[in-house]
């Protein structure tokens, strides 16, 4: 960009454009046409997503649990406010707050990088109990949450012969030692369980859990990867997009009259939020 | 500062002019704010068990956020009614991609069925 386009004080104005306002309308419309693409673009995904949702409910209720719903809440709190951010960033460009849109530039990337470390943190934990997209998923021990239920369960577990031994001693604290004992074995029998302790009643090896929900449950981390990997690329290039707007920010090249290229990316970060409201709730809150 | 705040005098005066309206803050942070309860309200709803209604009460409250992010914070409220006609013309096109598929869903249920029965029977005899 420079003055050579012929446009004089107006360093940003195109040539190719009348004035300002033709300028700026101009973009806007081409932001949405992208932002129309964009939609149909994920739309494969969320057709996906209905599809296998709707032939194998049980899948999505089962390995749903595998998911975070505290992480994922955070994360939208993160993407909400930022998208706040980003609004009150097109709000400073409008009304020439210089600095007003480099802090709120700079919240806005600092959310996104937020977003992408909790999001780094959810996928090692997920990739570290074996659950991959695609032919590499082998789900171990806890995958499904039921590490915490394991733990609170083999606490109070002896053998029957140190149950007597006890009860001879200490008849109130045997007592209901004994209770819990005889929950368990109950709890056992009802799982099938041969005997092998309470590492062998892991919900996903659980034989209640019939075979065929068992093979499926990696469809729904193939969907689950694809879905926010996906929208995980959007954030990344957001910070980018952002990072290069801030830049320019410092610089004082917005004005009122040019600030086009902050609400566009502010368009399109509001798309990213807006896709993550409906991931939120399909991937994290089924029941 | 006087330009900026001449800027959003003459900007306030011409709100029939569309493109270059800008939002008071407290309608920006309330928009937040409502937000914020929204997520809240679903992470809530979620934990109680409301069978068949789970799914559309979900997607009955990220659709009321999706709506004001869309209204609010992309200025769709108070932007050309061409750029509406754009976003939920792209949502008619989603939703007639997913009806079709669907129409076409159990087709080939029943091969993959018989399939995945012969797998089974194959590992179990192992």
């Amino acid at each position: 960009m420079s003055d050579a386009h012929g446009h004089g004080d107006k360093p940003f104005l195109a040539h190719h454009f009348e004035d300002e306002d033709h300028q700026f309308d101009s973009g806007k419309l081409g932001i949405w046409a992208f932002l129309v693409t964009e939609i149909l673009f994920f739309s494969g995904l969320f057709c996906a997503y209905v599809i296998y949702r709707a032939m194998h409910p049980e899948v999505f209720t089962f390995a749903s649990n595998a998911l975070d719903t505290q992480m994922g809440a955070i994360n939208t709190g993160v993407l909400i406010f930022s998208s706040l951010t980003a609004a009150w960033a097109v709000r400073n460009a409008q009304l020439g707050q210089k600095t007003g849109l480099i802090v709120n530039l700079s919240i806005t990337i600092l959310c996104a990088f937020g977003f992408m470390g909790i999001k780094y943190l959810e996928y090692s934990h997920k990739f570290h109990l074996g659950l991959f997209p695609g032919d590499k998923y082998e789900a171990k021990e806890g995958a499904y949450g039921d590490e915490s239920k394991g733990n609170a369960n083999t606490v109070a577990f002896t053998s029957p012969e140190e149950e007597e031994s006890a009860e001879e001693t200490e008849p109130g604290v045997a007592f209901s030692r004994g209770d819990t004992a005889e929950a368990e074995l109950a709890e056992q029998e009802a799982h099938g369980d041969d005997g092998h302790g309470h590492e062998e009643l892991a919900p996903w090896n659980d034989p209640n859990v019939p075979e065929a929900t068992k093979r499926k449950l990696k469809i729904f981390f193939g969907i689950y990867f694809c879905m926010t990997g996906l929208h995980g690329i959007h954030v990344l290039i957001g910070i980018l997009v952002l990072g290069w707007l801030l830049t320019r920010a410092i610089r004082g090249h917005f004005t009122p009259t040019y600030y086009g290229p902050i609400d566009f990316a502010a368009l399109y970060w509001h798309l990213v939020d807006l896709i993550w409201i409906y991931l939120f709730p399909l991937l994290y809150l089924i029941n | 500062m006087t330009a900026a705040a001449s800027t959003e005098h003459d900007h306030a005066e011409g709100h029939d002019h569309g493109d270059h309206h800008v939002l008071p803050l407290w309608l920006l942070i309330g928009t937040w704010l409502a937000l914020m309860g929204l997520t809240i309200f679903t992470v809530t709803a979620s934990t109680f068990h409301l069978g068949a209604f789970d799914l559309p009460v979900a997607m009955g409250i990220a659709t009321i956020k999706a709506t004001l992010v869309m209204l609010i914070f992309m200025h769709l409220g108070f932007d050309k009614s061409f750029h509406s006609l754009l976003i939920y013309g792209s949502f008619l096109f989603v939703f007639l991609f997913i009806s079709f598929v669907w129409i076409d869903r159990g087709q080939y249920q029943v091969d993959i069925n018989e399939k995945e029965q012969q797998e089974i029977a194959i590992d179990l005899g192992q």
